[in-house]
């Protein structure tokens, strides 16, 4: 086998055992959100382990790249990546939501790893702009990563930030748009249409890059290809499926905001050995 | 004739020596840079300023991210959009995570004038007040506008500093600049009288007024209205008859409601409070309005005359 080829093999299972995690933590904690964890899951995953400069054993260090999570609500996924990275033990991943854990209902910087908190939606983005913009004044090469869920990007907020990365010409910045269809109520094109979705940030001026959001080549592929752009921002719009991974919750809107039952759980689990 | 200055031009003038020292200050605005003054660090400081457009969500939820990596962020738009239109992004994205973000917000309260209700923020100081974490100055004068800016340059967290439009007399000063502590510039047994920001010269021409009928009123001004100085108004709750209270802004909320809270929980006392009621602002020029909404001298003394 190819070492890319292996590499790829090593990063899907890395997602797995990333999406195990999630269900765990969730099925413990009795609430929170499956469906858009999943689904960010192996953008989240590539990103952590093969793109990102960053030290787990240094959280502050001042040159690592930044990431934030706009759509807060799927922090069980950040905080297993984080786990998995080594920022904190594994074991804490079960004290989700519980009082005084530094694992809250939504990030808070008490997360060893998390910059700024949020769960609030549609402010991530703008977030990312003043850590891009922060690297331009010290000198400093960090890039900076923003994960956003489709539905939030119906937030003006979000097309405010739009219209401002793409004037300060932020090359530095990558958002990635976790397009898995679906938000609380229901499709996104029912609720909210977002299309045409490319021709809308193509029109404020950011490099546009569709991909599948679970093949992993591609995943990988995108952020080699977003690092090259120079003189404005880049977007990957990545395709997924809600609650991917898990075939009762694959796009059934329920699974937003509703954590498995035990029962469920362990049916989940055998599905991601 | 006291020294009349615009407290915004001091604010500008301010961030350029801060910038000198800081090279960590950044300063951001919405489109009215020329109104807050922000554009007088701008010019001496372009690559540190960052010019939002008409977009202050995006303004405020991008100082977090700025203060995130180390910077000190003011940021600056009229009082009505830093605290109404970005509220969310002040609470959740900013005070939530404690930043060094320095919300200094111009054109507050009724003496914005002729652009009327619309841009009369009345209700600024109730909407901070409630936020954890966040501290809030509002300076009386020119020279207090210098001491604000730079305690919170100087000091860790959020702050909220509340900035009028038009010029201010400078007033005499008894006592040096504390954040956090009232600054007592009268004693008095009859009756005390607490105000903020513009309010403060007129209670001073109320108790100049007063004085001359063998009242005795003492004054606070209160610039600081997070952290508060409960000492200093249970001290005087003691010690005097009554409270009057006196803010450009709503009776609700605001400096009025800190003090009644702080005076219920330890020393009841009688306080009236001087400010807007129910009602929203309107077009006129600033002296016509505090006239219509009863905030002048004579209005304040015509209360201290009934209360005691």
């Amino acid at each position: 086998m190819p070492d890319n080829e292996k590499e790829i093999r090593e990063l899907e299972n890395k997602a797995r055992q990333i999406r195990r995690l999630i269900i765990q933590m969730l099925a413990k904690a009795g609430s929170g959100h499956p469906g858009g964890s999943l689904s960010s899951a192996d953008l989240l995953t590539a990103l952590y382990f093969k793109v990102l400069r960053h030290n787990p054993q240094d959280p502050k260090w001042p040159q690592r790249d930044r990431f934030h999570m706009s759509k807060g609500h799927c922090c069980p996924l950040w905080y297993a990546v984080l786990a998995e990275s080594g920022y904190f033990p594994k074991e804490k991943l079960l004290t989700l939501r519980q009082l005084g854990s530094i694992l809250q209902g939504h990030p808070d910087r008490r997360t060893p790893g998390v910059e700024v908190a949020s769960g609030s939606l549609g402010q991530g983005l703008s977030v990312a702009l003043g850590m891009s913009l922060s690297a331009r004044l010290d000198k400093l090469d960090y890039r900076v990563y923003c994960l956003m869920g489709d539905g939030e990007t119906q937030e003006g907020n979000i097309w405010e930030a739009a219209m401002a990365c793409s004037h300060y010409k932020c090359d530095n910045l990558c958002a990635i748009l976790d397009y898995n269809g679906f938000q609380i109520d229901g499709k996104t094109c029912e609720i909210m249409e977002l299309e045409p979705l490319a021709a809308k940030w193509q029109a404020f001026g950011w490099k546009t890059i569709e991909i599948n959001g679970h093949d992993m080549k591609e995943i990988i592929g995108a952020y080699a290809e977003a690092k090259k752009i120079k003189g404005k921002p880049a977007i990957i719009i990545a395709r997924t499926t809600k609650g991917k991974g898990v075939s009762f919750m694959e796009n059934v809107c329920d699974f937003h905001g509703r954590a498995p039952t035990e029962e469920e759980a362990k049916i989940a689990l055998k599905e991601l050995e | 004739m006291s020294e009349m200055l615009y407290q915004r031009d001091i604010y500008g003038k301010t961030l350029v020596e801060l910038g000198k020292k800081n090279k960590d200050i950044v300063v951001l605005d919405a489109d009215l840079s020329g109104s807050t003054r922000t554009k007088i660090f701008a010019a001496e400081f372009p690559e540190r300023f960052f010019n939002f457009g008409v977009a202050e969500q995006n303004m405020m939820a991008s100082s977090a991210g700025f203060a995130s990596c180390g910077k000190t962020v003011f940021v600056s738009t009229f009082a009505i959009f830093a605290t109404g239109r970005a509220w969310d992004q002040v609470r959740n994205t900013v005070s939530y995570s404690n930043f060094n973000v320095k919300i200094v917000a111009t054109h507050a309260g009724l003496t914005v004038g002729p652009d009327g209700a619309s841009h009369q923020a009345l209700e600024d100081i109730a909407l901070m007040r409630v936020i954890p974490n966040m501290k809030i100055i509002v300076p009386c004068d020119g020279p207090q506008t210098r001491d604000a800016i730079t305690a919170a340059a100087n000091t860790p967290g959020p702050f909220y500093v509340r900035l009028g439009r038009a010029k201010v007399p400078t007033l005499e000063k008894k006592e040096e600049f504390k954040f956090g502590k009232a600054e007592v510039l009268a004693e008095g047994k009859d009756v005390t009288i607490i105000a903020c920001g513009v309010m403060v010269n007129e209670a001073l021409a109320a108790i100049k007024s007063l004085a001359a009928k063998k009242i005795k009123a003492g004054l606070l001004n209160m610039h600081t209205i997070r952290p508060f100085d409960s000492e200093a108004v249970i001290s005087a709750a003691r010690s005097s008859k009554a409270l009057v209270v006196c803010e450009e802004h709503s009776v609700i909320g605001g400096l009025a409601s800190a003090v009644d809270e702080v005076i219920a929980e330890n020393s009841p006392v009688k306080a009236l409070r001087l400010g807007v009621r129910n009602r929203f602002g309107q077009s006129g020029e600033p002296p016509e309005l505090l006239k219509e909404y009863q905030l002048t001298a004579a209005d304040i003394e015509k209360t201290v005359l009934k209360i005691i």
